[in-house]
């Protein structure tokens, strides 16, 4: 639903980003989505879509990589994602089926990289 | 062609807004919170509640967002206390910046307890940091146990569950077990409280939380 939104800061970023670089134009962005950023990956790249458009950064490639929910387990420090058995819900460990886990990550809402052309 | 790494937040800009009013928020000993649900779950009763239950040296504030009306400031505004709506013409969320631009008539040294009525929405008010000590989020009977399950995002980061309207549970199939082991599947260490503002069920133990939180801040914990 606010995926506009997040659109609009990644592209914004993507050229502070290209800025530092003098001359250089922006061609792709790649972020990486948690399951739990509640940010659907779908909906975000048809609004990425719809806001670069017919516009000067119409050629630039969005590059989306989903992550899992990362789960430790507190009594053998295994970590593991629990995106197999179930995408969002704290699954058992894996090696010692305990289910004192804590939560590590999956709400990752991040710009891994820019892709530039550079004279 | 040439990668170049960036490794930043994409609401990097509301970050660095969030962290700015969390350190003013500090500084002047303000406990802020984030309340967050669907629709009609019963955020601005709540408040409505909640006001009522304090004497008129209390330093309380409110802000309160919607898309559209300032019905939820008028109806809030009743109780004496300083009330402010965020008419937000079609977002979805509020942002760190239309914190920061309604606070700005308010000294904060005049207030003890923020509350930050978020637009009704389970989605996207949970990726904005606003400066906020916790967030809560309210789940009333009338609506499906699993929404912890279809929406984690919010449930993994607010502190606390606040279930609401128990007060109709011999009228819907509502399984408040099932609701809170759902919850805690997402996230382990989440508080819940039962609430009804009709009978006034649980509000003694809402008060009883938010006077531990004022009472934490002001021994001087500090996230």
């Amino acid at each position: 639903m606010h995926e506009v939104g997040i659109a609009t800061s990644i592209l914004e970023a993507g050229h502070r980003e290209t800025e530092r670089r003098p001359g250089a134009k922006l061609v792709g962005i790649g972020v990486r989505i948690g399951v739990l950023s509640g940010v659907d990956v779908e909906a975000l790249r048809f609004a990425f879509e719809c806001i670069t458009a017919e516009t000067d950064d119409g050629q630039v490639v969005l590059t989306t990589e989903k992550c899992p929910r990362m789960n430790r387990c507190e009594d053998c420090g295994q970590e593991f994602s629990s995106a197999e058995l179930a995408p969002f819900s704290d699954a058992p460990c894996p090696r010692c089926s305990s289910t004192h886990t804590s939560f590590v990550s999956g709400d990752q809402l991040d710009i891994a990289f820019i892709e530039v052309e550079e004279p | 062609m040439t990668v170049v790494r960036v490794e930043q937040k994409v609401l990097n800009e509301n970050q660095r807004i969030a962290l700015d009013l969390r350190r003013r928020f500090a500084e002047n000993n303000v406990v802020c919170l984030n309340l967050i649900s669907s629709p009609g779950s019963g955020k601005t009763t709540l408040l409505e509640q909640t006001l009522a239950g304090f004497g008129p040296g209390e330093k309380v504030a409110v802000l309160t967002g919607d898309l559209q009306t300032e019905n939820d400031a008028r109806r809030l505004a009743r109780y004496g206390f300083p009330v402010q709506q965020i008419v937000t013409g079609g977002v979805c969320h509020l942002d760190g910046k239309m914190i920061e631009r309604h606070l700005e008539p308010w000294s904060l040294a005049e207030i003890d307890l923020l509350f930050i009525e978020n637009v009704g929405n389970l989605v996207c008010p949970s990726s904005y940091d606003l400066g906020e000590e916790a967030k809560i989020v309210l789940l009333s009977v009338t609506e499906g146990e699993d929404k912890p399950l279809k929406y984690p995002s919010i449930f993994l980061k607010s502190s606390l569950l606040i279930l609401t309207k128990v007060d109709l549970l011999p009228y819907v199939p509502f399984d408040i077990e099932a609701a809170k082991t759902n919850a805690r599947q997402i996230h382990p260490g989440i508080e819940i409280l039962e609430v009804s503002c009709t009978t006034g069920q649980g509000m003694d133990h809402w008060r009883a939380w938010l006077d531990a939180r004022r009472a934490g801040v002001h021994v001087g914990r500090k996230m």
